[in-house]
């Protein structure tokens, strides 16, 4: 096979890594630097992480964005699957260009656009009925829900388009209702793809900022709003060491759950290999007698 | 009576196709008809900040106040014309930019064996997980004038004095095309990897260097991973807003950046929802192309 090039192949993820990789090598490394001019090394040095533990905004705002990103991460964790499902096992039906497109967009649209349009709907709905009283925590929820169940959706259609869908019809021949095959056979097999959806709807919802801007209200401001509002004014150490645990927690949260998935793999391929060997033996057994 | 309830009572199946439809109507696609609507009215002091489109004049006369102006507007001031064209211009280039950094890579990826690509897949996928934002600020660092490359770049003693970097349209090509990359990388990875070996030893046995095998067999295959990273970095790279405020000149003038003042710093929610609108509609073409690859790219997965 085409291995007369390592040297490029070598080369190119090399360079490719490097690229992605140094900047966020860089901040965790001046987030350890005592001298508050970020890029100029003057020791080593924790205290900006003990500065950022009593920086009381960071914290409300690191713990308001936690909640939102766990209530939206779930709830699109539900939506997207539906919606995947729907749009991968229901075959054509009428709309299904339209719902096809409405989960495409969110991944692509500007994000200015998707905020300025969902801040113009709550103020729209709560002039006529009264709903959502004010912007805060339920319409960022809503928001993030809306944005990142587009992902779960990519991701649970694809796994659901990969998987063989044998075991689905087998239960159904023998006379399992459909939302028991659901429950029992499809979700199980997918999970693994569910929780990596959960993943990416988490971080993405941590993360987003200026969808966030427009449909915060006042007093509600979440974790990269005030990031940003402080690093417009330049760089700051405590955002290096903010960074640096952000980094951490979500580089432990994907290996495990990257170690896990391995394993379910290794232990799914462990029991086919079983139950290809008995009916081997089985086979045997029927033609001595 | 049986019969009657069946015809009425809606079925399993649609109940299931409902829930996500009407969210995605109602949070989604109504949104944008309120936009269209905003942006057809004039703006006032008041909260909110725009008059009413349709009113009752009297008890049954209802009153529609349809305002141009708003278009007018952003066709009569230049500023926005360039904005625009701006945004489409640093959109374009950086989305090729993307794609010459991003093919070499995915090809190795794809080339790899089979544990290392699953490792290099986690490594591309990780940044995803980790906050754009910060990874945008990241770049303050390196690219300001005593930052990282500067410092570098004067004690390897090629420069004498530092370069101005950040605040320039380098430093927002840079950002895009690192905060976008993986977009790119993993449409071509998903799409090379599939590709069928054997046409590159045939077409070597049939004497073809390999560069000809790559120009002939490998390039054309791989359009629909092309269009399909072109599309997820193009489309929202047009109304970026975070990466030029944070690493661009002041006065760089883009699209998205100019819907955020309208929006935040003048309060006229007409006149961004107008901006929006002219967004939108140049969008919605690479949208609805994007769709299309995806889901020729799903069927071919299904038949497989």
């Amino acid at each position: 096979m085409n291995q007369e090039r390592p040297w490029f192949r070598i080369v190119s993820l090399f360079l490719g890594f490097a690229f992605l990789y140094i900047p966020v090598a860089s901040l965790i490394f001046y987030s350890f630097n005592a001298s508050k001019l970020v890029t100029v090394w003057g020791g080593f040095s924790t205290k900006w992480y003990g500065e950022l533990l009593h920086n009381q905004q960071i914290l409300g705002a690191a713990w308001l964005s936690l909640q939102v990103a766990t209530a939206s991460a779930t709830l699109a964790v539900v939506l997207g699957t539906v919606a995947g499902l729907v749009l991968a096992r229901f075959g054509p039906f009428k709309g299904r260009t339209l719902l096809s497109g409405l989960t495409t967009a969110p991944l692509v649209m500007p994000e200015v656009i998707t905020g300025l349009s969902l801040l113009l709907l709550f103020v729209t709905m709560e002039q006529l009925i009264g709903w959502p009283a004010g912007r805060g925590m339920t319409t960022i929820i809503i928001a993030h829900v809306t944005l990142t169940m587009a992902y779960v959706t990519v991701i649970v259609q694809s796994r659901l388009a990969q998987m063989d869908d044998s075991l689905e019809e087998a239960a159904m021949d023998l006379g399992a209702r459909p939302f028991k095959v659901f429950f029992l056979i499809t979700l199980p097999i997918i999970a693994p793809a569910l929780m990596s959806g959960w993943l990416l709807a988490f971080t993405l919802s941590l993360d987003d900022l200026v969808i966030t801007s427009f449909v915060a209200g006042p007093g509600s401001s979440t974790l990269p709003m005030v990031i940003f509002s402080k690093v417009r004014l330049g760089v700051s150490p405590d955002i290096n060491a903010l960074a640096t645990i952000l980094v951490t927690i979500v580089t432990i949260g994907v290996i495990v759950a990257g170690v896990m998935m391995t394993r379910q793999q290794k232990a799914k391929e462990r029991d086919a290999q079983m139950a290809l060997a008995a009916n081997q033996q089985m086979i045997e057994s029927l033609k001595k007698a | 009576m049986m019969r009657w309830l069946q015809r009425w009572v809606p079925s399993g199946r649609t109940l299931v196709t409902s829930v996500p439809y009407l969210w995605l109507l109602l949070f989604f696609l109504i949104p944008f008809v309120i936009v269209l609507k905003i942006s057809f009215s004039s703006s006032q002091i008041a909260m909110p900040p725009y008059v009413p489109l349709f009113h009752w004049a009297s008890e049954k006369v209802l009153q529609v106040q349809l305002n141009l102006g708003n278009f007018l507007f952003l066709v009569e001031d230049s500023l926005y014309i360039k904005a625009y064209l701006n945004s489409i211009k640093v959109a374009a280039v950086s989305t090729l930019l993307c794609l010459l950094i991003g093919y070499p890579i995915a090809y190795s990826m794809a080339r790899s064996s089979t544990s290392t690509r699953n490792i290099l897949l986690l490594l591309v996928t990780l940044p995803f997980f980790t906050s754009f934002l910060l990874r945008v600020y990241a770049w303050i660092g390196i690219l300001k004038n005593n930052g990282l490359l500067n410092n570098l770049l004067m004690s390897l003693g090629i420069i004498q004095e530092p370069i101005q970097m950040l605040q320039t349209d380098f430093a927002v090509y840079v950002g895009i095309v690192y905060s976008y990359l993986p977009f790119m990388i993993l449409p071509l990875y998903a799409n090379l990897e599939k590709m069928d070996l054997t046409l590159l030893e045939a077409a070597a046995d049939l004497g073809c260097k390999p560069w000809q095998a790559f120009l002939r067999i490998t390039l054309p295959l791989s359009l629909h991973g092309i269009l399909a990273g072109c599309l997820l970095v193009f489309i929202p790279a047009v109304g970026e807003f975070v990466i030029p405020s944070l690493l661009g000149d002041p006065g760089m003038l883009m699209i998205g950046k100019v819907l955020w003042t309208e929006f935040f710093n003048n309060r006229d929610w007409p006149v961004a929802s107008a901006v929006a609108i002219a967004l939108l509609l140049f969008l919605v073409i690479p949208i609805m192309f994007l769709d299309r690859a995806q889901n020729a790219e799903q069927a071919e997965g299904a038949r497989k």
